[in-house]
């Protein structure tokens, strides 16, 4: 038990690592704050184009989506950050990190803008289109909002997996939560950084969890 | 012209391929074989779960909610780091894979719970009174009224689920286990060529796209609306 308390909850080491880890909170933050509006409306273009009346068009957002649902964010992540020097471009941690995920989670993001355009009824379109309204107008002003509302919990709860995905950017020496967490728990060969950080996601999303819990019990019902 | 050809020398590069083709698929084995064990086991001891918080009792369901709660908040990478590099210090040592075994088996078996116990709560209660009434008991009334339904509406939510939990394999490479991604990052910086990466891509896609486009079919064949 003392060991325990020694290697997982050990307050000096902890107090010692927080200017690090905070610091590295920061950076988690910046990477969402950038990764999700990117992923939100790239989704949002994926779920458009999937509605194209060319099929062609409409099927080639499909494969897309299923391509890059397909391959794990690690793979592509990794391939983007070291296969691209090979072609003579060297992105960034954070360029990296920025094109993998916005791959990755627009077409998470897009499949779940697909379903809830799926699930407004064709008589929404009709009846917009009689008042006068145009496509894009009907999609934006009578779809949309429907859409998203039905599919409110999935994009939530879509968006807390992005969050914990940031997580990956420490494989890249992006130095967010996860890294600087790492870095501590090396220098000190002790695990407690690693619990603080596993201890600040759950602050940030715990909550955000039970909330979908409600949502999706709210709406099955 | 010139560009492509080296193009094609830097990502398709047929001498590596040939090299570092049986690296790729013993690889592809492993991933195979851990995804295979961890949705097992993890759909499992998700559904255990759910059938102990219907029996509703108090402290038990606590521990559940609150074992479910964590292991969907926090980012498996995490768990990943903190089970492998804490436990030895405390004089557990376990082999890597099965590290990455036991973290994704406990991460799908919290999230396979809550949909399993969204399922069962979906089933109206005039269901359980109309079994009760035929002298089925709490436990017959579970496996054979609730459940059967229930798990039909489980399978779209829990297919997508699960292929989201197996793609984390590809973590393994970070504590070394030899999957696909791991052997793909080795041959890469063996053979200075990007082709093992892309090689590493292309087996991934290989074994998920099926995978992917099945979950679309069950989808709108158990078409679970939620309006």
């Amino acid at each position: 038990m003392e060991a325990i308390v020694q290697q997982f909850f050990n307050l000096a080491i902890m107090e010692r690592a927080l200017p690090l880890i905070l610091s590295g909170l920061k950076e988690t933050i910046v990477l969402c704050l950038i990764v999700i509006p990117l992923g939100l409306a790239g989704g949002l273009t994926f779920a458009i184009i999937s509605l194209s009346r060319l099929r062609t068009v409409r099927w080639a957002a499909v494969a897309g989506i299923d391509f890059f649902r397909s391959i794990p964010p690690l793979v592509l992540l990794i391939f983007i950050y070291a296969g691209l020097p090979f072609a003579g471009l060297r992105p960034s941690p954070m360029v990296a990190v920025a094109i993998a995920f916005f791959l990755n989670t627009s077409s998470y993001y897009g499949e779940i803008y697909r379903a809830g355009i799926e699930s407004v009824g064709q008589g929404q379109w009709d009846a917009a289109h009689s008042t006068g309204l145009k496509g894009y107008q009907t999609l934006a002003y009578v779809v949309l909002p429907q859409a998203v509302r039905n599919v409110l919990p999935d994009l939530v709860s879509n968006t807390v997996e992005v969050v914990k995905l940031t997580s990956i950017a420490s494989v890249v020496a992006l130095p967010e939560l996860l890294y600087s967490a790492d870095m501590a728990r090396s220098v000190t060969f002790n695990s407690s950084p690693i619990v603080l950080a596993a201890a600040i996601y759950l602050v940030m999303l715990w909550p955000v969890v039970r909330l979908i819990s409600r949502l999706e019990r709210r709406i099955a019902a | 012209m010139e560009a492509w050809s080296r193009f094609l020398d830097t990502f398709f590069n047929w001498d590596v391929i040939e090299r570092y083709f049986p690296a790729i698929m013993k690889g592809v084995g492993v991933t195979i074989e851990i995804a295979a064990a961890v949705v097992l086991t993890g759909t499992l001891l998700g559904l255990a779960l759910a059938i102990v918080r219907a029996f509703r009792l108090l402290v038990l369901n606590a521990v559940i909610v609150i074992f479910v709660d964590m292991f969907r908040a926090l980012p498996p990478l995490v768990l990943v780091l903190l089970v492998y590099f804490g436990l030895p210090n405390v004089g557990i040592n376990l082999p890597s894979f099965v590290v990455l075994w036991l973290v994704l088996a406990l991460v799908l078996a919290a999230f396979a719970e809550e949909i399993f116990w969204a399922g069962i709560l979906s089933i109206p209660k005039g269901q359980w009174e109309a079994a009760h009434s035929t002298g089925l008991g709490f436990l017959g009334t579970l496996a054979y009224v609730v459940l059967p339904q229930a798990i039909r509406l489980t399978v779209p939510p829990l297919t997508n689920r699960t292929i989201a939990i197996t793609k984390n394999t590809a973590l393994g490479t970070v504590i070394g286990v030899g999957e696909i991604l791991n052997q793909a990052t080795t041959a890469q910086s063996f053979s200075g060529n990007a082709t093992p990466l892309m090689m590493g891509a292309i087996a991934y896609v290989a074994l998920f796209i099926p995978v992917v486009v099945l979950g679309r079919f069950l989808e709108t064949r158990f078409a679970w609306r939620r309006i």
